[in-house]
């Protein structure tokens, strides 16, 4: 009897014991769960914090004025106090921005990849002594405040090459105006100061390439020019995805060249920035909702480059 | 490999150059390891034919003629044509104007006619010693500079520690986090602005809800520094998160693996294990950042124009107002100089340790 109580005792004993572990097995996994809880929480949290500025442009931008005061600013505009003229008028304000842009962002782009790209395979190519100063100049270049170099740059384009007037043979041509001399202007210099981030990214790429197969393809009797067509552009190319998503973007958003060499607003040759930097602005106070709905549109392009190749734009980013 | 490959092709040029006789086999060799250039191909076969002279004339004519080869050959030479002109053209535009720059912040020039270089000084620099906006434009750039690095770099690391483990949708929120810095100063200012607004914006209204404010973020002098600094960090805490990510996926999963089986918790593991590793991420972030922050301007002339609100005016700010808007060309160069001067203090010494650690 004893012995039965003892052992049925010891089989309780036995599965409080057992109990005791599952409940730790449990505590475990319920603290395992809260913390992924606690860590989408957080995710999410960040979410709203870096959208919100984005959520309440694009909610606002529908608004009438009126709307505007009275919802909240974050809510969307009641079916009275929506409309899409905002949209409208900030398109039609924009849209001469937007060729302009286009119109030497994509040169200058491509120039820049180009350039750098060879500009990286012949630094990387060789070993003389010179190469790490070389290396130097073209890392410091991606740094250099643009401050430093405003004043004889405009010197440079307005006094000492005025190209308006050198072309001036150009602008009786069909397709081609007085302001396509400043494109050109910005396509150089939009080019000039994208070559070092280029170069460095390509690279990067570069170092880590297989040298063996480009030297036996020299030792073969291969020029410098027939290795760098047939085997390094062609393996560069998810490079060249990167560069072109993440300079197309720089060069699309700057605005201090903008503001320096175009100078005017009403230019015709004014850049979607630039345009965008007076838009909306009135005695009796800013048009928000213009405001919102040209910021947008003017993101348009950069916006959909990004959403759709997030992962080369972060790559771009981390040189 | 590269290297004993670099020295099998070293040594066959030096034959090919330097041994007059035997056209035939040198000639061979030299067209070879020249790769076909042209330079390598035509002397190739020149050696061939002259060989069968073989008088003192053509032999010096051809050492003089194999001196020039040799340094055709060398390898600066041939990749010039490669990295040269790129080099030119970003050369002329960024170090030639450096250099300008400094010749018209010697002068007076103030806007009338033409940049006259006959009598150069350095009275800009004294003149902007004393002057007390340059004094505190030099004060609200080191503000900006230390706030928002700083900030900068927390925030990131955060952002960076939260995805880099197992998350589900990681990628998204990658891409969520990264956003804004896809967008343009102009457009982030507008929103901002918008999010500023003191009767209607969001930041107002939150607060208002809890009893606090309405403030003048935008306009109050105390206030607008940490308004710009707060957007700032919006605009570019996902650049720093990029950055760590980065390194903390170059860690090997069997450090995570040890530290759990010691028993560490997360907290710990990450403060005594995985930040450390860390630090090179973390310098190259706060160069660009803290130069980022030297040349903010758009963001600033996007919200007030020429002229920021007092407590936001900036060195960059204060250099292009007195250029173009003030027309103090000479004086705006001066400051473009002091700019410059800041941020090589950053880069060099950047510079120098990436050298020195084989980095470059």
């Amino acid at each position: 009897m004893s012995r039965e109580t003892a052992t049925s005792d010891s089989v309780a004993d036995r599965e409080t014991a057992s109990d005791d572990r599952s409940d730790g097995r449990i505590d475990r996994r319920t603290l395992a769960s809260v913390r992924r809880v606690g860590l989408y929480a957080a995710l999410l949290g960040l979410v709203a914090f870096y959208l919100v500025p984005v959520e309440t442009g694009l909610v606002t931008s529908f608004k009438t004025s009126e709307a505007v005061r009275t919802t909240l600013p974050f809510l969307p505009p009641g079916p009275g106090g929506a409309t899409i003229e905002k949209w409208q008028f900030a398109f039609g304000a924009l849209s001469n921005g937007m060729v302009n842009s286009m119109l030497f962002t994509v040169p200058s782009t491509l120039l820049c990849a180009i350039l750098g790209s060879m500009a990286a395979y012949g630094l990387t190519l060789v070993d003389w002594r010179g190469q790490v100063a070389v290396l130097a100049l073209f890392i410091a270049g991606i740094f250099i405040p643009y401050q430093a170099v405003i004043i004889p740059l405009t010197e440079f384009w307005s006094v000492w090459v005025e190209l308006d007037e050198r072309l001036a043979f150009l602008w009786a041509l069909p397709l081609l105006e007085e302001h396509h001399a400043t494109i050109l202007e910005l396509i150089v210099t939009h080019t000039a100061y994208g070559i070092p981030i280029c170069t460095i990214l390509f690279r990067a790429q570069y170092q880590t390439m297989s040298w063996e197969m480009i030297e036996a393809a020299r030792l073969d009797g291969a020029s410098l020019w027939r290795v760098y067509r047939r085997i390094v552009l062609p393996l560069s190319v998810p490079m060249f995805a990167v560069v072109f998503i993440f300079q197309f973007t720089q060069v699309w958003n700057e605005f201090l060249f903008s503001l320096t060499i175009i100078r005017s607003v009403s230019d015709p040759a004014a850049s979607v920035t630039l345009i965008l930097s007076g838009l909306g602005e009135a005695l009796e106070g800013v048009d928000f909702p213009l405001r919102m709905a040209g910021a947008f549109v003017s993101a348009l392009p950069t916006l959909i480059v990004y959403v759709l190749f997030s992962d080369q734009f972060a790559e771009g980013v981390r040189v | 490999m590269r290297d004993e490959l670099r020295a099998v092709v070293e040594r066959w040029r030096d034959r090919g150059t330097e041994t007059g006789g035997d056209g035939a086999a040198d000639g061979d060799g030299a067209t070879k390891t020249d790769g076909g250039t042209e330079t390598g191909g035509d002397t190739a076969t020149d050696g061939g034919t002259e060989t069968g002279g073989d008088t003192a004339t053509t032999g010096e004519f051809r050492s003089e003629r194999s001196r020039i080869r040799r340094i055709l050959d060398r390898d600066i030479v041939q990749s010039a044509p490669f990295w040269l002109p790129p080099f030119l053209l970003m050369g002329f535009f960024v170090y030639a104007a450096i250099g300008w720059n400094f010749a018209i912040s010697l002068t007076d020039y103030a806007g009338f006619g033409s940049i006259d270089y006959s009598e150069l000084g350095f009275e800009n620099y004294r003149a902007m010693l004393s002057d007390p906006a340059m004094w505190e434009a030099t004060r609200n750039t080191f503000a900006l500079l230390v706030g928002f690095t700083l900030v900068c770099l927390v925030v990131g690391l955060v952002l960076a520690i939260l995805l880099d483990r197992e998350v589900r949708f990681g990628r998204t929120f990658r891409t969520i986090y990264l956003l804004p810095m896809s967008l343009s100063f102009i457009v982030t200012a507008q929103f901002w602005m918008w999010m500023y607004n003191f009767n209607f914006g969001i930041v107002n209204q939150t607060l208002g809800a809890f009893g606090l404010g309405p403030y003048s973020w935008l306009g109050n002098p105390q206030l607008v520094l940490g308004s710009v600094i707060f957007a700032l960090v919006w605009q570019f805490s996902g650049y720093t998160m990029v950055v760590y990510l980065a390194a903390l996926r170059a860690i090997p999963n069997d450090q995570y693996e040890a530290a759990k089986v010691d028993g560490a918790s997360t907290l710990r593991m990450y403060r005594r294990v995985i930040v450390p590793q860390l630090k090179p991420a973390m310098v190259s972030a706060s160069v660009v950042l803290v130069l980022f922050a030297l040349k903010a301007f758009d963001f600033l002339y996007a919200i007030w124009g020429y002229r920021p609100r007092r407590g936001a005016d900036i060195l960059a700010t204060k250099m292009i107002r007195e250029a173009f808007n003030k027309q103090e060309w000479a004086y705006a160069s001066s400051i473009a100089i002091l700019l410059f001067a800041l941020s090589l203090a950053v880069i060099a010494p950047y510079l120098y340790q990436q050298h020195r650690q084989g980095n470059l």
